[in-house]
């Protein structure tokens, strides 16, 4: 999230999309109800099925899963057209001026570069036109036919309502309400907040759903005011830490990069990820890189990183390709992994294609689970009937289960959505000999260490030297790993106050330099707990830790005229009031610069601007497009029949045989959760297993009566992948939409069905997705793929 | 008699005579009743371990006050001074006292050695000296120092992890030094799904 969960209580208009807060975080949705009833704020919730959200708001438009970018694109022209639109904050903050370069081209749904064979593009000419000094070049009379915001204007023509309509199938009254409402909120005195979740994620075209969204919230100057902004609702308690950690296949901690094939030494790594400033007069914050980066190797080698071995940078593995699970799950499945580690996930559930993952996991040598409760990943040799078909002489992984302590019986730091860094404290020990993963990794760390100095071996380099000296090094305490990812002075042994302390000569170490200011001298800053609001606006400046720097409102700055004053004096974040800046809250910008030498308010970008045209970031366009799921139910793209699919999506060899087609698999099928389950947890917990038993599907009244399905009978769904036995629920919150010229037919399939739980043994909804995920981070489309449906005799 | 001993008497008083005054007090004399449950427990401050906003949670254990007994979480509810929930739980943080005391939680290390069809209860020393060696017979095997370009890459790919997204930062950190230093580069979280 940009802002954060009790923000939303300042919004004006909350648009959710892509999620479904009352059902899945309805604790926050108490913010979006606070709106309602104290600020009168209007709700519109877009999504296919007339979720419980939807049975609040003010306003629901139905769309077919899938074209969310459609929908918002439409919008945007829509904006554009009646001149709905924040000209001042566009104007000031976004790179609407900023001209590309001549070669930059978009036909008939491809993007210039674009290589066929390869399935992906070359992005030389999605970027500005630069001077000689290297900066961008600009037209602020927007005349230029290639300044961005004419390069827009004609990208967004296309999408008329009648045009989204058969797109989306979102009927154009509807449709036209709904941009009314979002397009109402571009004065000054009016912002809107959209909240989305994995309903935009899990899409072959996840990250460009959301990018259009930032367009719309841009357009609106939404974006670093109380009330608006992107806000993502993240799925789980620590998903924000983890991804933090950098946990992913090409990330270290704090978004810093895990370097690759190209990053040949440490100076082309540096030089690679500092970028230099496409405007002038810019902080281009991650001019800092290098800083970041070399305290974080004196975090992880400590006093083995010097610089005569470049920090340790060669001890780092680097990547050729992207080592996402999908792929990696790949390479199991084709016999080229040896070992796996599974910590904390249900992965044979909760991964696409299960007979897939099933198979993959038998090809493995050793799999080790650390988990608090007994998964079925754990026990995928085991045989259970149909769901799990298995015969266990026949499997040779050797498999290894070790029992983790869970939230109540650990201490440490969790991050919410509102990036809160929030600590809690262990309330009981754990059962029988369950330990904290970080225990159990130390003690394989230390196990590997020694095997190493005792009989040597492949590069024992890193392994001697990765830093362990914590105050005992068996039993790595959290307060002292807090410590270091908060960073240390060391010189003269004290924590740092920021991230402006830092250094890139080895003088400071930090794990994660966004952590930076949560455990200093003063103590812990995310065990703090005082809870007053003293602007009443919901910044809790004394409760916990909000990364970075305990700023609650990113781009702050944007809150605020190019002279410092704000927009909206009713919703003042920070101002320029008698010669210096002032505010309720951390100030995202250097508060020592005046107001016109900060007016450039994202700071993390290298021209200060909030970008429409999004340069080489995105694999598949500087602009979004509509391309339809992998699996179409309508088999073509009315905009560019001859680009159906996202061109840049990852297809591995072998997949395309497992897609199906809307011939063979006529329905679109989308996966949700119910508030009563969380994904395969708490299908173990009594309470919970008593109020939501078992798994269904629901379907349309059109589409079972079509099909003699009545309330309550077992039916087959099936896809390429596989197939299920499930119960039917007929259901009027699903509506068959008009798309193209044909009804379409979604059917809805909750995703906590498990067969080693406390609930009836039923399927996982995962033995019919598809690993075809999105191009960027490779999130597998299962809000979006096809199946058959039929009656069948039960189980 | 102290000060406090003084007060405790005087309160248990009012409260007596005010019983006696509604007629409630019984004609025989009768031991105690037994002090409410929440009185007496330990209250620790969490947050919840299922979706994102973070509630704010009071959990409640209590034990037999006998030498090594062990607290035992018996109640969780949402705490009323976090700003972000004001008290609230959903339905799933309302029973997460059923997780914590999950029939189904796994309790030791246990090996499921290959083609068999049972779990053996094993040391957490047995479990990773098994494991590590299975780690290091494989990176000495796999592990490829440069590419075909001659290029350090040191990156081991035959083995991969996917991690937590329930683990505080701190263990996450671990999770990522241990990797990093193996050589892991197929390291995932739930993030991406």
């Amino acid at each position: 999230m940009t802002n954060h969960w009790i923000d939303i209580k300042n919004a004006n208009l909350v648009v959710i999309m892509g999620g479904n807060a009352a059902e899945a975080h309805p604790v926050g949705f108490g913010w979006v109800s606070e709106a309602m009833q104290n600020n009168n704020a209007k709700l519109v919730v877009v999504d296919p099925r007339f979720t419980r959200s939807a049975a609040l708001a003010d306003h629901y438009a139905p769309l077919r899963s899938g074209t969310d970018i459609a929908f918002l694109l439409g919008v945007i022209r829509y904006m554009i057209e009646t001149k709905q639109v924040n000209y001042d904050y566009v104007k000031a903050y976004t790179n609407a001026s900023f001209i590309v370069r001549e070669d930059f081209e978009f036909n008939d749904g491809l993007f210039s570069g674009y290589d066929e064979k390869s399935g992906s593009y070359d992005k030389e000419s999605w970027y500005y036109e630069l001077d000689e000094q290297g900066y961008a070049k600009v037209d602020p009379s927007y005349e230029h036919p290639r300044c961005v915001w004419n390069l827009l204007k004609h990208h967004v023509e296309r999408y008329d309502f009648e045009t989204v309509s058969n797109i989306t199938g979102t009927p154009v009254d509807d449709y036209e309400q709904v941009c009314k409402m979002i397009a109402s909120t571009h004065t000054h005195d009016k912002v809107a907040t959209f909240m989305y979740a994995l309903g935009w994620t899990h899409h072959s075209k996840g990250a460009q759903n959301i990018r259009t969204m930032a367009m719309v919230q841009l357009l609106l100057g939404n974006i670093g005011v109380l009330g608006g902004g992107v806000n993502a609702l993240r799925g789980h308690s620590n998903v924000q830490g983890a991804t933090d950690m950098g946990l992913l296949c090409q990330n270290l901690p704090g978004y810093l990069k895990l370097p690759n094939d190209q990053d040949v030494d440490l100076q082309t790594y540096l030089t690679n990820y500092t970028p230099t400033p496409l405007r002038p007069g810019q902080t281009n914050y991650w001019q800092n890189y290098p800083k970041f980066f070399v305290s974080q190797m004196k975090s992880f080698w400590g006093d083995y990183a010097t610089a005569s071995n470049n920090w340790g940078y060669d001890w780092l593995p680097k990547w050729d390709l992207q080592y996402d699970y999908a792929r990696h799950i790949d390479m199991m499945y084709h016999g080229k992994v040896n070992g796996y580690f599974v910590q904390g996930v249900n992965a044979i559930n909760s991964q696409p294609n299960r007979n897939k993952v099933l198979k993959a996991l038998t090809n493995l040598k050793y799999l080790v689970v650390m988990d608090p409760l007994a998964t079925e990943t754990a026990t995928f040799w085991q045989n259970a009937g149909d769901f799990n078909d298995v015969n266990p002489a026949d499997i040779q992984t050797e498999v290894f289960r070790l029992p983790t302590t869970l939230f109540a019986e650990e201490e440490g730091c969790i991050v919410n959505s509102g990036r809160w860094m929030q600590w809690h404290w262990k309330g009981a020990n754990p059962p029988g000999e369950s330990l904290p993963d970080a225990e159990i990794l130390t003690g394989l760390m230390h196990t590997i260490k020694d095997l190493y100095a005792k009989e040597g071996g492949k590069l024992p380099e890193p392994i001697e030297a990765i830093n362990w000296n914590y105050s005992n090094p068996k039993h790595p305490h959290c307060h002292d790993v807090a410590k270091e990812l908060n960073g240390i002075d060391l010189t003269t042994g004290r924590q740092l106050d920021s991230f402006t302390q830092l250094k890139d000569d080895g003088t400071t170490a930090c794990g994660c330099w966004i952590y930076s200011g949560s455990w200093t001298e003063a103590g812990n800053q995310m065990a703090r707990r005082d809870n007053t609001d003293p602007s009443g606006k919901g910044i809790t400046p004394g409760w916990a830790f909000a990364w970075p720097a305990n700023r609650r409102v990113l781009y702050n700055r944007a809150s605020c005229d190019v002279n410092g004053k704000p927009w909206d004096p009713k919703r003042t974040i920070v101002e320029w009031k008698n010669g210096k800046w002032q505010g309720i809250d951390v100030g995202d910008f250097n508060m020592k610069l005046n107001p016109q030498e900060s007016a450039h308010p994202f700071i993390m970008q290298p021209e200060g601007m909030g970008r429409f045209f999004a340069l080489k970031m995105l694999a598949e366009g500087p602009f979004p497009e509509h391309y339809e799921p992998v699996e179409s139910p309508i088999g073509t793209n009315p905009l560019h029949p001859k680009v159906v699919r996202n061109p840049a999506v990852r297809i591995l060899p072998g997949i395309e045989e497992t897609l199906g087609t809307h011939q063979e698999f006529p329905y679109v099928c989308t996966t949700y959760s119910v508030t009563e389950h969380f994904n395969y947890w708490s299908t173990h917990c009594r309470l919970a297993a008593i109020s939501m038993p078992e798994t269904f599907v629901e379907l349309d009244e059109v589409l079972s009566a079509d099909k003699g399905i009545n309330n309550g009978d077992w039916v087959r769904i099936s896809s390429k992948r596989g197939s299920i036995l499930i119960k039917a629920l007929v259901t009027k919150r699903l509506q068959p939409l008009k798309v193209n010229g044909q009804w379409v037919h979604t059917v809805g399939l909750p995703r906590h069905g498990s067969h080693n739980a406390l609930t009836r043994k039923s399927y996982t909804c995962n033995v019919l997705t598809t690993e075809v995920g999105d191009a960027n981070t490779q999130v597998p489309e299962y809000k979006a793929f096809l199946v058959n449906i039929e009656k069948a005799e039960g189980m | 008699m102290d000060r406090r001993q003084f007060f405790k008497l005087c309160a248990c008083g009012a409260t007596t005579s005010a019983i006696a005054a509604l007629g409630l007090m019984p004609g025989d004399a009768m031991a105690a009743p037994r002090e409410y449950k929440l009185l007496k427990a330990k209250e620790t401050r969490n947050n919840c371990c299922y979706c994102s906003v973070g509630c704010g949670l009071l959990m409640y254990s209590h034990n037999s006050n006998g030498k090594n007994a062990e607290n035992h979480i018996f109640h969780i509810e949402g705490d009323a001074d976090n700003p972000v929930n004001r008290g609230a739980l959903c339905p799933k943080g309302a029973g997460l006292v059923d997780y914590v005391n999950s029939p189904n939680r796994n309790k030791y290390p246990e090996v499921r050695e290959p083609g068999t069809n049972e779990w053996k209860r094993i040391s957490w020393n047995e479990a990773y000296a098994r494991i590590a060696r299975h780690m290091k017979d494989d990176r000495d095997a796999n592990l490829i120092e440069k590419n075909e370009d001659g290029t350090t890459v040191n990156r081991w790919l035959t083995a991969g992890m996917m991690t937590s997204s329930a683990q505080p930062n701190e263990g996450g950190f671990i999770t990522h030094k241990f990797a990093r230093s193996l050589g892991l580069v197929a390291i995932d979280t739930i993030a991406r799904n």
